[in-house]
C-alpha cells in the first residue's frame, strides 16, 4: 500500500551539531558521507508514536489480568520499544530534526504551505479499539490484545516497506539497522502471537 | 533451570521495585558481595575508566584514518594476520607481536556489516546495507533500484594480503548480514558459503528472481531459506548460488521454554505501566505472516552439525551433505527475542545460543533488565535433540548509555573444559566456563565505561575471539584490543599454556574446527590441575604425578620414555576408581602421547 501523503518538512535537511556531548568524536555507524533523507526523518518520527501506543497497551497486561505468557511478551514489548523510542529520539536530535514526545497518538505533519495534519501510522488502534481493549479483562484482554498487536506490528512492517520504497532512504546505517531489526523482531513476535491465538482456540488472522 | 550469577545489584534493584509495588511477594536476594568493579566506570572515547579481571590488556590500537569513528565489526584470522571488518571496508593487522599490532592494509570499500571470513587465499566480505556499491564508492546508492548496488558477498584474492584484489561478488536477494564458510570434505574443488540475511528483499528489477512473498503463495519466495554459494577454488570469481535450502519447511512451533511469570515479573510490569490517552488512528489493512530467516549459522563440519540462529528459533542442522543442510531439531524460548548466533562445545554435546535482543543498539544490561533476556541459552544435544539447561548473562549491570547484549565469541581451547570468551558490546568482554551446562561461571572480564555519559553512542566489543594464544577483540568505536589470559582461582597457567599449544593457519569463528591438542607437558599438567580442582585424584598422588612429569621433562628424551609409559599405564589403571574416570584417561593418554613424540 503506497503511502499516499507526500510530505515536506519545513526544517531544511541540514545537519546540525548534536547536543553537547561529553566526549570527543563519537563513533558514527556507517559511512559518514551518506546523508539521511526526509523519508528517514518521517519514518523515525512516525515510529515514535507507533511504538508509544505499543508501550501503552502492553503496559496494561498486569492490571488487565493477562495470562502469564502474554504478560511476559508484553514486558518484552514495553522494555524493547521504550529503548527504541530513545534510539529514535536520539537519532532525530543528532540530525537536528524536531524530536516528538512519545505520545500514542497521531504524528503532526507539516505539509507544503505550512498546513498541519494529524496522521495516524499504519496498524495503530483507533480510539474505539483502545477503549474496548482497556475495558477487557483476562482471556478477553488476551484475545483483543493479540489481534490488535498483530495488526500493530504488521503496520510497523508496512512503515519499513514504505521507507525502503523511498529514494535514498535507509542509507543511514542507524536507520537501516533499526528498520531491519523492526522487521526481524516484529515478524518473530507476530508468529508467536498467532500461535498464542491459535493455542487459545481463536481464529488466526491471515 | 538455573540462573547463573545474579549480582547483588540486580537483586537489590528488584527488591526496591517490589517494595514499592507489591505486598506479598518474597524476594530471595543473594548475599551482597563486594561491588563489581565494572559498575560506575568513567565515560570517555579513549580515556574511559576500565575494569579488568584475570586478563591483561596488551594493546589497544585505534582504527586508521578513514575508519576511525566508523563501526568496527567482525574478525577473521589468517596466519599472523587479523582481518577486521569495518563499515567502510576492512583493515588487515599483523599481530605477530600482540603487544604491538601493525597495520598492513586498509581497504576502503564501504558496506555494512562487512562481516569477514577467510579461506586459504580468499577473503569474503558481507554487504547488506543499501549504500554498498559494486565500485567500492563512498557516495552510497540513492535509487531504490540500481545496477550499482551490492547486497551479498564480495570476494577478494588475498594471496598478497597487503594488496587484496577485488575479484568478484555474488548478489543475493536479501544481502548478506553474515556468512559462514563451509568446507565439504567430499569436494576438494569448491568451498561453500551459507549466507544469512534478515533485511528487506530486493526488487526483482534490481536482482531478477527475488520474490518478496509468503512461500505459501509463491514457491520461489526469497524468504524462509538460506542461500548456499559455491566458490570454485580455481576460479573464485565464478562463485554462484547453487541452492536455497528451505530449512524452515514444515517447521511446527516447538514448545516454548519458560512461559512462566513470577510475582516479581508482574510487579515490575505494574511499576512500569504508564497510562496515556490514545488518539484516533486511521485503520490499516491486515496482512499475512512475514519472513523467517537465519541471522547467523555456525557450522561444525567435523561432527556434521550446524547451529542456526533463525528468527524465533534455534535450529539444529545436519550438514553432512554440505549443499543440502537439513533441519533436525528446533527450540524456542519465550525469553528469547531474536536468535542470533551459536557455539558448540568441542565435543559436540552442547550448544550455546545467543539472543541479541535489540540488535546490539540498545542498553540491555541495566540492573532492571532480566538476566535471562539478551543472554546466552545453553542446551545439551541428546539424541540429536536440543535440551535447555540454563542462561548466562554478564553479571555486572551496565548503564543506560551503553549498548549491551550477548554477542560474538569463541571457545578458548583449554583442554577438558568448555570455556568461552564473548563480546557484550559496551558490556565489555566476559570469559566463562560452561562445562556444567546448568551452572555457567564467569572467570575473567574486561569492561570500559560508556563512550559518552550523556547519550548512547555505539561502542564496545562486537566480537572477541581466541586465536593462537591471543584474545583479540574488535571494538566498535575504539579499535582493536589484544588480551592475554592470566591464571587465577579458575584457571591455572598450565591450562592456559595447553590452550596456547593449539595453532591454526586460519580461523573463522562461525566455522568451528575440532580442537585437538598436540602432546605437551602443559597438556598433561593441565589435566592434573583439573583433577586437583575437582578432587578426583588424591593429594599424594598429585604430588607424585607432578614430580614424575618434572623429572621426565628434565631427562633426555631417550630415557624419558620408560618413565612416561609407566606413569601412563598406572594412571589408566587408577581411572576406574576415580570420580572423574574420563579425565584420568585423558591424562593417561596425554602422557602416553608425550612418550612417543619426545
Amino acid at each position: 500500500m503506497p503511502f499516499h501523503l507526500r510530505f515536506r518538512l519545513l526544517a531544511p535537511a541540514v545537519l546540525f551539531a548534536a547536543t553537547a556531548c561529553a566526549t570527543a568524536r563519537p563513533a558514527v555507524i556507517g559511512i559518514p558521507a551518506l546523508k539521511h533523507t526526509e523519508a528517514d526523518v518521517h519514518f523515525m518520527t512516525g515510529m515514535i508514536h507507533h511504538h508509544a501506543q505499543a508501550v501503552l497497551i502492553a503496559g496494561w497486561a498486569p492490571s488487565h489480568g493477562a495470562s502469564a505468557e502474554l504478560q511476559r511478551l508484553c514486558e518484552r514489548i514495553v522494555v524493547g520499544q521504550t529503548d527504541e523510542i530513545d534510539l529514535m529520539q536520539n537519532w532525530l536530535r543528532s540530525k537536528g530534526a524536531p524530536v516528538p514526545a512519545a505520545t500514542a497518538g497521531p504524528m503532526k505533519m507539516t505539509m507544503a504551505g505550512g498546513m498541519q495534519h494529524d496522521v495516524m501510522m499504519p496498524g495503530m488502534l483507533n480510539d474505539d479499539e483502545v477503549k474496548t481493549l482497556d475495558a477487557a479483562r483476562g482471556p478477553e484482554f488476551d484475545r483483543l490484545f493479540l489481534l490488535g498487536m498483530i495488526k500493530h506490528h504488521e503496520g510497523a512492517i508496512t512503515m519499513v516497506e514504505e521507507l525502503l520504497g523511498a529514494p535514498g532512504a535507509a542509507q543511514d546505517e542507524t536507520v537501516f539497522r533499526f528498520s531491519s531489526d523492526v522487521v526481524a523482531d516484529q515478524t518473530t513476535e507476530i508468529r508467536v502471537m498467532k500461535q498464542m491465538l491459535a493455542a487459545r482456540g481463536h481464529a488466526v488472522p491471515q | 533451570m538455573s540462573l547463573s550469577l545474579l549480582p547483588f545489584t540486580r537483586a537489590a534493584g528488584a527488591a526496591l521495585l517490589l517494595a514499592a509495588c507489591a505486598r506479598s511477594a518474597t524476594v530471595v536476594s543473594t548475599p551482597s558481595l563486594q561491588r563489581d568493579a565494572r559498575v560506575g566506570l568513567k565515560a570517555g572515547l579513549y580515556n574511559a575508566g576500565e575494569a579488568i579481571s584475570n586478563l591483561e590488556l596488551m594493546a589497544t590500537t585505534k582504527s586508521p584514518p578513514g575508519f576511525e569513528g566508523v563501526t568496527n565489526s567482525d574478525l577473521a584470522f589468517s596466519g599472523k594476520y587479523a582481518i577486521q571488518g569495518n563499515y567502510n571496508g576492512f583493515n588487515v593487522w599483523d599481530m605477530s607481536n600482540p603487544r604491538r599490532p601493525t597495520l598492513v592494509k586498509s581497504y576502503l570499500c564501504p558496506a555494512s556489516q562487512s562481516d569477514v571470513s577467510v579461506y586459504k587465499n580468499l577473503l569474503f566480505v558481507s554487504a547488506e546495507g543499501l549504500g554498498g556499491r559494486l565500485d567500492c564508492g563512498t557516495q552510497g546508492v540513492r535509487d531504490t533500484v540500481s545496477s550499482e548496488r551490492i547486497r551479498g558477498l564480495r570476494i577478494f584474492d588475498a594471496t598478497d594480503i597487503a594488496n587484496p584484489k577485488y575479484i568478484g561478488n555474488v548478489q543475493t536477494c536479501r544481502g548478506s548480514h553474515t556468512h559462514t564458510v563451509v568446507e565439504d570434505p567430499k569436494d576438494k574443488d569448491n568451498v561453500y558459503i551459507y549466507i544469512s540475511g534478515s533485511s528487506g528483499v530486493r526488487s526483482p528489477r534490481e536482482l531478477p528472481g527475488c520474490v518478496n512473498a509468503n512461500p505459501d503463495n509463491d514457491p520461489n519466495s526469497s524468504l524462509f531459506r538460506i542461500e548456499v554459494i559455491q566458490v570454485p577454488l580455481a576460479r573464485p570469481q565464478d562463485a554462484r548460488m547453487v541452492n536455497s535450502a528451505r530449512i524452515f519447511e514444515g517447521l511446527t512451533a516447538p514448545e516454548r521454554h519458560a512461559d512462566i511469570m513470577t510475582a516479581e515479573d508482574s510487579a515490575r510490569m505494574a511499576a512500569r505501566a504508564r497510562t496515556q490517552p490514545a488518539r484516533a488512528p486511521r485503520p490499516a489493512p491486515m496482512r499475512g505472516g512475514g519472513p523467517t530467516q537465519c541471522h547467523d549459522i555456525t557450522v561444525y563440519p567435523s561432527i556434521g552439525l550446524a547451529g542456526g540462529a533463525c528468527g524465533g528459533y534455534g535450529l539444529l542442522l545436519d550438514i553432512s551433505d554440505v549443499k543440502n543442510p537439513i533441519r533436525i531439531d528446533a527450540a524456542a524460548d519465550s525469553n528469547f527475542a531474536f536468535w542470533h548466533s551459536a557455539t558448540f562445545s568441542n565435543d559436540g554435546s552442547k550448544i550455546l545460543f545467543t539472543d541479541e535482543w535489540g540488535g546490539g543498539s540498545a542498553p540491555r544490561c541495566r540492573a532492571t533488565d532480566k538476566p535471562e533476556w539478551g543472554a546466552n541459552a545453553i542446551f545439551s544435544i541428546v539424541n540429536r535433540k536440543l535440551k535447555f539447561h540454563s542462561y548466562y548473562k554478564i553479571p555486572a549491570p551496565q548503564t543506560n548509555v551503553e549498548n549491551c547484549v550477548a554477542h560474538n565469541g569463541s571457545l578458548i581451547p583449554i583442554p577438558g573444559r568448555d570455556i568461552m570468551v564473548q563480546g557484550w558490546y559496551q558490556g565489555g568482554i566476559s570469559i566463562f566456563d560452561w562445562s556444567n551446562p546448568d551452572k555457567p561461571v564467569e572467570i575473567a572480564y574486561h569492561d570500559r565505561g560508556p563512550v559518552s555519559d550523556s547519550t548512547l553512542i555505539s561502542g564496545g566489543s562486537w566480537s572477541v575471539y581466541w586465536y593462537n594464544g591471543t584474545i583479540v577483540s574488535s571494538e566498535i568505536a575504539r579499535g582493536l584490543d589484544m588480551f592475554d589470559m592470566k591464571p587465577s582461582q579458575f584457571v591455572t597457567q598450565n591450562e592456559i599454556d595447553a590452550a596456547k599449544t593449539v595453532r591454526y593457519t586460519e580461523f573463522n569463528a562461525q566455522g568451528q574446527p575440532k580442537i585437538s591438542w598436540p602432546p605437551s607437558f602443559a597438556l598433561a599438567r593441565a589435566y592434573v590441575d583439573q583433577l586437583e580442582r575437582n578432587k578426583c585424584l588424591s593429594a599424594l598422588r598429585i604430588v607424585a604425578v607432578r614430580s614424575a612429569l618434572a623429572n621426565a621433562e628434565r631427562a633426555n628424551p631417550s630415557s624419558r620414555q620408560g618413565t612416561l609409559n609407566q606413569l601412563s599405564s598406572e594412571l589408566s589403571g587408577e581411572a576406574a576408581g576415580s570420580c572423574d574416570a574420563n579425565r584420568m584417561r585423558l591424562l593417561s593418554n596425554a602422557i602416553k602421547d608425550l612418550s612417543t613424540v619426545s
